[in-house]
């Protein structure tokens, strides 16, 4: 079963700190792009591929209205069959009334992902989100109460003036909502976003204060039943991300619209970030970003970030057994600093571990190939 | 036959960037040696470093026709000498092989350390010391006061010394017209056995070596057998000449008081030493020119090649400029830290630099190198004599009963204002005072005996920050003296890196290690965990840092199905790793060994 991701590159206003790509919102504009997500789902009708995971991502797919996502769904349904599957939405608190949320649900939608980012309004304020902390609470109140029962909330952590205690009533405020599923990421400041200048870098949290606020975010979380499941996700035991996971664990999916990636038929491919091109052309533009995929490397890269980690048997498969013996003595070392767990089968990292898990990463990466 | 009266054997001596080679390419364009279009800045230095640097390394010789006023042609053969002290016993053969030399002062800096140095030199070789005042045309420039230097501290007549202007070609003619009356011709008997100076020699790929050689009595011609008196080695002649400024030219005989060149397809440089005696094998002379001497090397150093991979192309681009260099020596040597490598002598600070850069540029290597070690004399209680250049072979501490190290005689020049700065210097170094001169009101010739290991480290740098660049240095190896010595180790991780010991004289021991490791720690990054940096004597550690442990290097949001930059971030840190020493559990970059050669800020 493959993951369909849906890039939705409209966004009323761009949030400083995003880097993900998107456009100003019109209503001219959606109705084309709709269309061509449809037409280019359609190319794949008789190729016999099946899909349990549909994500409306972005830019921000809840500016779009119900009946759009509707034909998205149908057209996915017909084309993918979508049994039983996870339909996630990415919204924004501000976008959505009572009637959308009805429709969204209408259409198909089973999961909604609200941006919340925090439950202080000066730090809404900081991020440059259009809602405060009420507008987020009636959101996701009222979400629940048209009848969705798997609610994700995003939090960022170390924004301007954080610190632990922020960060614990931000969790405990997220905690009291609704919500089984919360994504806790720490701010990153991206090259070429508005963020990126050294006023806003001098406010935000430093490397050290940064991790100290996602250990206190991630015990907190956890305090509270959300158990974690990968780097930055947190989730109420059935609720993890479905789709997502499709990611980490190196499970195929196809990416519609500007900007999206695809995993399929072995390449990573992705569709250029133009969304005229994209609207304009018949079938939607691809570069490939890797022809043919090392799936051991990627199993060892995706699999550290899910904290169940990586099976040393998949490793033996992927590599050899000396290369699994070469890269669990690397693994005991980081696990002798606090760094990794070793279990039977298993390599994991802890949270600490997590922190640093580019450089971890590599070096078990560079056991493996020596 | 060249008649001898019309022959001039000469030399330029200068202090480095008083326009020793720019008065050399004057002369060459004024003689019409080189024809005007042909001119390079510079022509006599011909590798890269030479030229950028200012400085000449090698000796080189060139042969120019002066039509001279007198209505006559004289036959000029100009030895280019290199000017650093690195390379004096090159520099003395290259004077032994002239009757005078031309002595440039720059007019606005005066005396410096190597003018010094290198007038002393030609005058012990009863050369004629034809002084010139360069660089009039400077703003600053002060002829007058650098005459009377020369007359109040070298003690020969200057007042009538040409002034010019190498760079502007002013009064170069002057210099010709001086060189004609005031150097003597050469003498020498044409008949006399055989008896023939070697100043310099290099490989050429075709010939082999190539001998460059001031005949001193008899002569030689193709076909000759000739031998090498302290090589004692013997090879037929192929070819004979002198050297025109582009090519070499052959000639059918040399004879006594001409400059030239011998090939005898010679494959060895190491034959060929500079201030060997050449002679004829059927019919030698008595005894040898006398001043020759093997150089050998006084300072030492690990080169490694940053990839281990290219050891091969390391020992080959050695090999290839042990061709070119009889004083380079090396051998193989193995670091814990640093895999294979070699073990270089040096002539000198400025020799192994030249070295170092050109394996660097001319054959592309990527190097890793250790800090300078000078040959210490270890006597053991068992009263064995150990000379050790290596501080891994320096013995264990309880079996040494006395040691000794190299020092110098050296002389700074400088104005007087930075008499303190360098005397607070010398005494940090371990220096002695000997005696301090006045060369003029405002400079003075400071003359201390210091430690070798002391200046091969990084004073030549301390010294330039302490007096903004106005101080000259030279120095000459005195002799032995017993010194208190222990052997440094580095720890990272609490593994000694072997790449990083040295010997240090005890008193120092401590400034030393602190300072070390404070630079070991600027320079190597946050590595996944704490690492400790010690130094320590023995078992005992005396200074300690410790790199903290990065905390935060995570790709925190992979989402959308986008892992190209978790991607980019793995090939990153990939390369980063390849730059990197994996010692033990440590990855250390190069810039790290590298920083340790600099302490002094």
């Amino acid at each position: 079963m493959i993951g369909i991701y849906v890039h939705v590159p409209f966004c009323l206003r761009k949030c400083p700190y995003c880097s993900f790509y998107s456009v100003p919102f019109s209503a001219e504009n959606s109705d084309a792009y709709v269309e061509a997500v449809c037409r280019n789902m359609e190319r794949y009708r008789d190729v016999g591929a099946e899909a349990d995971t549909l994500y409306f991502g972005g830019g921000t797919p809840s500016v779009l209205a119900a009946e759009q996502i509707w034909r998205i769904v149908k057209t996915c349904r017909e084309v993918f069959g979508l049994k039983n599957a996870e339909i996630t939405l990415e919204a924004n608190p501000c976008t959505v009334d009572e009637e959308k949320l009805i429709g969204y649900r209408q259409a198909g939608v089973n999961r909604l992902s609200f941006g919340i980012q925090s439950a202080d309004d000066e730090k809404l304020r900081f991020l440059g989100r259009l809602h405060d902390r009420d507008t987020a609470v009636k959101a996701v109140e009222l979400a629940a109460k048209v009848g969705f029962t798997n609610i994700s909330g995003d939090l960022m952590l170390g924004s301007v003036g954080e610190d632990s205690e922020s960060i614990k009533r931000s969790v405990d405020a997220l905690c009291a909502l609704p919500l089984n599923h919360i994504s806790a990421y720490m701010l990153k400041i991206e090259e070429g976003t508005a963020f990126d200048c050294d006023e806003v870098r001098n406010k935000v949290a430093d490397d050290d204060k940064m991790c100290d606020l996602y250990l206190t975010a991630a015990e907190e979380l956890e305090a509270h039943g959300f158990m974690q499941y990968e780097i930055s996700n947190f989730a109420k035991e059935g609720f993890q991300s479905r789709h997502n996971n499709k990611y980490w664990e190196c499970e195929e999916y196809l990416g519609f619209g500007p900007s999206a990636h695809s995993f399929y038929g072995g390449k990573r491919y992705c569709c250029p970030s133009d969304v005229k091109r994209f609207i304009e052309s018949e079938i939607q533009p691809e570069i490939i970003t890797e022809e043919s995929v090392d799936s051991g490397e990627e199993y060892i890269l995706l699999g550290l970030r899910l904290s169940k980690g990586i099976s040393l048997d998949r490793v033996t498969q992927l590599y050899s057994p000396e290369a699994a013996e070469s890269l669990l003595k690397r693994a005991k070392l980081f696990e002798s600093h606090g760094l990794a767990e070793v279990g039977e089968d298993r390599v994991k990292l802890t949270r600490k571990g997590y922190l640093v898990s580019n450089g971890i990463i590599a070096e078990l990466i560079d056991a493996v190939n020596s | 036959m060249t008649p001898k009266d019309k022959i001039r054997n000469f030399c330029i001596i200068a202090h480095i960037d008083h326009g020793k080679s720019t008065l050399a390419d004057r002369i060459l364009e004024l003689t019409e040696t080189v024809e005007l279009r042909e001119m390079e800045d510079q022509l006599l230095d011909n590798m890269d470093i030479e030229r950028e640097r200012g400085i000449t390394i090698k000796a080189r010789a060139v042969r120019l026709t002066y039509h001279a006023d007198d209505g006559e042609d004289y036959y000029f053969n100009l030895i280019d000498t290199p000017g650093h002290v690195d390379f004096n016993y090159e520099v003395s053969r290259s004077l032994a092989a002239c009757e005078g030399a031309v002595l440039i002062v720059d007019a606005s800096q005066g005396i410096e350390a190597q003018t010094l140095a290198n007038t002393y030199l030609a005058i012990e070789h009863d050369l004629e010391v034809l002084p010139v005042i360069n660089k009039i045309d400077l703003p600053s420039a002060d002829p007058e006061r650098a005459c009377n230097e020369v007359e109040n501290v070298i003690g020969i007549p200057a007042m009538d010394a040409p002034r010019i202007s190498a760079k502007m070609g002013t009064n170069i003619k002057e210099v010709l017209e001086r060189i004609v009356t005031d150097i003597p011709a050469p003498k020498g008997d044409d008949d006399a056995p055989l008896k023939a100076l070697i100043f310099d020699s290099y490989y050429d790929q075709y010939k082999g070596v190539i001998i460059y050689v001031r005949v001193k009595e008899g002569h030689i011609k193709a076909g000759d057998t000739i031998r090498l008196m302290a090589a004692q080695a013997e090879f037929q002649t192929v070819e004979v000449g002198y050297m025109g400024a582009k090519d070499l030219v052959p000639v059918g005989e040399l004879h006594a008081g001409e400059v030239g060149y011998i090939t005898a397809s010679i494959k060895d440089i190491g034959d060929t030493r500079v201030g060997d005696t050449v002679t004829n094998a059927e019919r030698p002379c008595d005894e040898s020119l006398p001043g020759y001497k093997k150089v050998n090397p006084m300072v030492f150093s690990g080169i490694y090649p940053a990839d281990g991979a290219k050891y091969g192309d390391l020992r080959d681009a050695l090999e290839k400029l042990m061709l070119n260099d009889a004083s380079l020596s090396f051998e193989p040597e193995t670091s814990i830290a640093l895999g294979f490598g070699f073990r270089c002598g040096f002539l000198g600070l400025l020799h192994m630099e030249i070295i170092q850069e050109r394996l660097e540029r001319e054959y592309n290597l990527d190097l890793i190198t250790t800090a300078p070690s000078v040959i210490y004399k270890v006597t053991l209680t068992s009263g064995e004599v150990k000379y050790i250049d290596n501080p891994t072979n320096y013995p264990d501490p309880g079996t040494v009963a006395s040691a000794e190290e190299p020092v110098v005689n050296a002389h700074i020049y400088t104005p007087s204002e930075f008499v303190g700065n360098i005397m607070e210097l010398c005494q940090d170094r371990r220096g002695t005072f000997v005696d301090m001169q006045y060369i003029d009101e405002n400079r003075v010739d400071l003359h201390y005996v210091l430690p070798l290991n002391e200046i091969v480290y990084d004073f030549f740098d301390a010294l330039k920050s302490r007096t903004r660049g106005y101080a000259s240095f030279d120095y000459e190896l005195k002799g032995y003296a017993p010194s208190k010595l222990v052997k440094l180790d580095v720890l990272l991780n609490g593994e000694i890196v072997d790449a990083l010991s040295f010997i240090v004289h005890e008193e120092k021991a401590y400034a030393r290690g602190r300072r070390l490791t404070e630079k070991l720690k600027e320079n190597i990054p946050r590595q996944m965990f704490e690492v400790p940096v010690q130094a320590a004597i023995g078992g005992k550690i005396i200074a300690r840092e410790t790199i903290k442990a990065l905390r935060k290097d995570v790709l925190a949001k992979c989402y959308g199905g986008d892992i190209t930059r978790k991607k980019k971030l793995l090939e990153k840190q990939k390369e980063g790793k390849k730059r990197m020493r994996q010692l033990g559990t440590v990855a250390v970059p190069q810039e790290a060994f590298m920083s340790v050669l600099k302490l002094d800020d």
